[in-house]
């Protein structure tokens, strides 16, 4: 089998070049530091439950470019992970209360209180982790175009059992969920309150995936990514970087979806279904993938266009499809990457 | 770029907002615009909202009523999103129709947070009502109970007392099960069994095989939209009418009747709450609606919507302000309602709007003199035996 | 033997036999998928809107020219096809250079845009359309009521896929079409024409689907969403069997469709999963697939 001439990371900005250089580094810290600040102004400028929004969706795409951009795998089946860790948070947020049940072998109560929002999202997250320790394992045994169709039937799988299960409410989904107080403390009822705690959480996210990304771990991915037999016979255990970069992925969009469940105040099919798992690999597309910035500039791109395009409706759907067809066809690079490419350097 | 636009609009929304009068009132109708359920819902709620104020005849009373709407595409993020933005910075006083119950209970939250009002025509839990009723949200025009009650009811006493149920596996599908099996077995009915599928399914013939197995006289559709039309659709192949069993759909507007098409849906016995060939008034109203709508007839649901602003208008008018949320749902139980299309009724405590609702049947193909002709009304079901009694009420607004 | 497990044979022949009959969906379906991914490398994301679209052409045909069922099922596919052919013509010929991704990336987006196209023009509520009158009515078969048209689905597409197996295995054009699998610039070298074969390739897996659409049509509404989640089961199909051999992705469907027909008698809660847990044990087990090669 001959290899494609072109693979997906070729065209992922510039990111080829594996280390940054001290020049990049600086201009990474100063792209860091504006994020920051806008990130703090936004609240006085937008509707700021419209910016947890883009902030949420933000942290999502940067966790799936994690896997898609610098580990090479395209999960079709992303919104499992943020959807499971949504229902989770919510119902630990709302109710606290669950039970396992294993079928006819009986079943193990937990009582638990309604918990605080930071443990409702943190354990919504492990959840997500977990589930994503899981699905790595099954996943990486195939490759390719394989990987994206297994991911997506188990995500379809996920999506089946969140309409079945009991604690998610079906259709109606887990509702008026209380955003609490932060650590018991700080009542997060106000937007302002909870955009800074949101804004926390993605900053922390943000945060983490750079250092990834550019660890030993980071590069050992991206060789992987470039060339998986080389790196074989260089000796790495390629399925254990796959399934890590895969579970850490995973957590994050969790980590996202969880949050999100507390800023909406609710948790719903929506975000478990496919179409939510399509929307975070266009945003990634968009915005450019394998850079770091681009998910979040494509977040943006995509949430203002659903705000702000509600009223043409089901026409969202049509023109989020020809975006795809459009950045697929001529705009491989994304909106950061071909900025990336103009600056020669890797964003 | 965006930013500089995103900054334009908020300007643009705080001058609205300077702007703001007295007696102005900004109705939003978020519906299903483009979904399932658009056409029972979606722009004819959107017409009806808007032939409700001009009936009202606002503008004569001093009042200033703009009716805006969105496509909460029947998700409830989507919807409580948009109803959060439209309380917030757009001076939305009442949300109206919500057709799909997810979209209502995230919806009545927000209306609750921010003591607005929201008016629920299209969806159908009886929880909206129930243990998740709030002071801010009324429920118009039917319920999972009234459904339930008036068909089971009606189908048992008729002769049709042993039921198996082919059920949507999910919350709604399952309380329409629940509710209705109760009300079979208090009328001295036979519950044989049921199965549940997946929701939604295409293909039913395998449930509808053991329908048929189980033997029941009558077999119950605990499902909604395209899931019922299938199943219906597929019955008629299997020859399941033909073989002496009969069909109970326990939630059927007339939409899924004109795409079923009377060859198919003949004999079909359902509830509903408003059928446009009753009487004048509400023939009238449809042959308006008709001309603005491609030749489609309302559903209960735009009667509802229209129904429901009307009353909700007449509140305003005797506050002489919208801006009270929890004021004006007040003041709509105190008064008695009347429209054109409900005539009169009234509102309950726990925000249930009472009214006679119907049993209908299907007509079959050589009755129907007109396009849309599609109902025969087999029975009436007084208001105070449709709706789901105070006593049995878990929702906190009911003092006992 | 039946009364030990509590089922009555009744339901379960007829369970089964109901089972067969959605096998020949996703045989046909699965069909064409393989065949696309045979030569051009890519997963075919637009299937399920493909499908569709045969339903709706079939619909469009008899309300706006009047021509029945017969005619649609020779016409559907033929005109949903062109488009494919379309398709692979000016988009998809542009992505054979890179990674197979993008083609998936590519279909998912013009999926989205047909689905969305037909929502916003006939809405999601579903048209109806009529079983052809000689194909009306049914038999009894003693342990179940067998409609006619549900006998003729499995009937005509089992044809289908035979003959499509022997063209590809048997005729000159089948073997310029596997040669070209295993090595397109080698049959280029013979004189082939090796694009015009994918593309005439791609429009007929494409004509495939649309052909199943026809078929559905009369059973289930015609709905614009009818084949978006029909494709992620099929998807599931083609892991399953392994996309290395054509009349494996027909045996594979037709025999998920069986178990899941036996799902349906045991435990019908898992109906919709059970594809899913089988792909899950089998990639457990075989990776590669039921059929498939290992890469």
């Amino acid at each position: 089998m001959s290899m494609p001439a072109e693979t997906l990371d070729d065209k992922a900005g510039g990111a080829a070049l594996s280390t940054a250089p001290a020049s990049s580094r600086r201009l990474h810290v100063a792209i860091f530091a504006a994020t920051a600040i806008l990130v703090l102004a936004a609240p006085w400028m937008v509707y700021p439950v419209f910016a947890m929004k883009v902030l949420c969706f933000a942290l999502f795409a940067c966790a799936f470019n994690l896997l898609l951009g610098y580990g090479g795998l395209l999960s079709f089946g992303h919104a499992m992970f943020f959807g499971l860790a949504a229902y989770v948070s919510a119902h630990l947020a709302k109710v606290g209360a669950f039970t396992l049940s294993f079928g006819r072998f009986g079943a193990f109560e937990v009582a638990l209180p309604p918990l605080t929002p930071e443990l409702a999202i943190l354990c919504g997250t492990a959840v997500a982790a977990l589930l994503g320790l899981g699905v790595g394992l099954l996943a990486i045994r195939r490759q390719g175009i394989y990987f994206a169709m297994i991911t997506l039937a188990i995500a379809q799988m996920i999506y089946f059992f969140s309409l079945q299960a009991p604690f998610t409410g079906g259709e109606d989904g887990i509702q008026a969920v209380p955003r609490g107080e932060l650590f018991g403390v700080l009542p997060l009822s106000s937007d302002i309150n909870l955009y800074y705690v949101v804004a926390a959480i993605f900053m922390g996210g943000l945060l983490l995936i750079y250092r990834i990304v550019h660890s030993p771990f980071g590069q050992v991915l991206r060789a992987i990514r470039d060339n998986e037999q080389r790196a074989i016979s260089l000796g790495y255990d390629v399925n254990r970087y796959k399934l890590m970069v895969f579970t850490l992925s995973a957590t994050l969009a969790g980590l996202a979806g969880a949050t999100k469940a507390i800023v909406f105040q609710l948790a719903s099919l929506s975000d478990v279904h496919w179409t939510m798992s399509g929307e975070v690999v266009l945003m990634t597309l968009v915005g450019g993938m394998g850079t770091i910035f681009g998910p979040i500039i494509g977040a943006l791109v995509i949430v203002s266009m659903q705000n702000y395009l509600a009223f043409i409706g089901a026409w969202v759907s049509v023109v989020q499809g020809c975006i795809f067809v459009l950045c697929v066809l001529l705009f491989r690079e994304g909106i950061v990457g071909v900025i990336a490419k103009w600056l020669r350097r890797p964003l | 770029m965006l930013i500089k636009r995103i900054l334009l609009v908020t300007a643009a929304l705080m001058t609205a907002t300077a702007a703001h009068s007295e007696t102005a009132v900004k109705i939003g109708v978020l519906t299903d615009m483009s979904g399932t359920y658009s056409d029972l819902a979606g722009p004819g709620s959107v017409w009806a909202a808007n032939k409700a104020v001009k009936d009202f005849g606002a503008a004569a009373k001093g009042m200033k009523v703009e009716v805006i709407s969105a496509d909460h595409q029947n998700k409830g993020d989507i919807a409580s999103g948009i109803a959060r933005r439209w309380y917030d910075t757009e001076n939305v006083n009442v949300v109206v129709d919500l057709v799909t119950s997810s979209t209502a209970l995230a919806v009545n939250e927000v209306a609750k947070e921010k003591n607005k009002v929201a008016l629920v025509s299209g969806a159908a839990s009886s929880e909206i009502t129930g243990g998740k009723c709030n002071a801010n949200t009324l429920h118009w025009t039917y319920d999972t109970y009234s459904l339930a009650n008036g068909t089971g009811n009606a189908i048992v006493k008729t002769g049709g007392d042993s039921w198996f149920f082919v059920t949507a596996d999910y919350a709604f599908g399952q309380a329409l099960e629940r509710d209705t099996s109760a009300v079979v077995t208090a009328n001295g009915g036979k519950v044989l069994g049921s199965v549940k599928h997946p929701f939604p399914a295409q293909d039913f013939s395998s449930y509808l095989l053991q329908a048929q197995g189980s033997g029941a006289k009558i077999i119950g559709l605990a499902n909604a939209g395209a899931d019922t039309t299938n199943a219906i659709k597929q019955a008629s192949e299997f020859g399941i009418v033909q073989a002496g069993q009969n069909l109970a759909g326990l939630l059927v507007f007339i939409t899924d009747v004109h795409a079923l098409g009377l060859k198919t849906a003949q004999g079909l016995i359902f509830t509903e709450a408003w059928y446009w060939d009753m009487n004048d008034a509400n023939r009238a109203f449809a042959k308006e609606y008709a001309a603005a709508n491609n030749g489609k007839y309302p559903t209960m649901v735009h009667a509802g919507v229209y129904s429901s602003v009307m009353h909700y208008l007449k509140a305003v008018e005797a506050l002489k302000s919208a801006g009270d949320g929890g004021a004006i749902v007040a003041k709509m139980k105190e008064m008695p309602t009347e429209d054109a299309l409900f005539g009169k009724g009234s509102v309950r405590e726990d925000g249930r709007k009472i009214h006679d609702m119907y049993l209908f049947e299907v007509k079959k193909p050589d009755e129907s003199k007109a396009p849309w002709d599609y109902y025969k009304l087999r029975a009436t079901i007084p208001a105070a035996e449709a709706w789901r009694p105070l006593a049995q009420s878990t929702c906190s607004l009911v003092k006992k | 033997m039946f009364e030990l497990i509590g089922v009555t044979p009744q339901a379960l022949f007829g369970q089964l036999l109901l089972g067969l009959i959605n096998g020949s969906f996703y045989a046909m379906l699965s069909l064409g998928l393989a065949i696309i991914f045979g030569l051009l490398n890519i997963i075919n994301f637009t299937h399920g809107a493909q499908y569709m679209m045969g339903a709706f052409v079939a619909w469009m045909l008899l309300k706006f020219l009047g021509l029945n069922y017969w005619w649609a099922l020779i016409l559907a596919p033929v005109i949903v096809g062109a488009t494919g052919v379309l398709i692979e013509r000016f988009l998809i010929s542009r992505l054979y250079n890179l990674d197979h991704l993008y083609g998936l990336l590519l279909t998912f987006g013009l999926a989205l845009i047909i689905q969305g196209v037909f929502r916003n023009q006939y809405g999601s509520s579903g048209l109806p359309y009529e079983i052809p009158e000689i194909l009306q009515g049914g038999h009894n078969l003693g342990f179940m009521f067998l409609p006619n048209y549900r006998g003729w689905v499995v009937v005509f597409s089992l044809v289908v896929c035979i003959a499509t197996w022997l063209v590809i295995e048997k005729t000159r054009l089948g073997a310029y079409l596997r040669a070209a699998t295993e090595n397109a610039t080698l049959v280029g070298a013979f004189g082939v024409n090796v694009p015009r074969l994918i593309t005439l390739t791609y429009g007929f897996g494409v004509g495939l689907a649309a052909l199943a659409g026809v078929l559905a049509a009369p059973i289930y509404s015609v709905n614009p969403n009818m084949g978006a989640d029909l494709i992620i089961v099929v998807f599931a199909v083609v892991v399953i069997g392994g996309m290395g051999s054509i009349l494996g992705s027909i045996l594979t469907g037709f025999g998920l469709g069986l178990v899941e027909g036996l799902t349906k008698v045991f435990y019908p809660e898992a109906a919709a999963t059970v594809i899913f847990i089988i792909m899950v044990i089998v990639l457990l087990i075989k990776p590669a697939g039921l059929f498939g090669r290992t890469a």
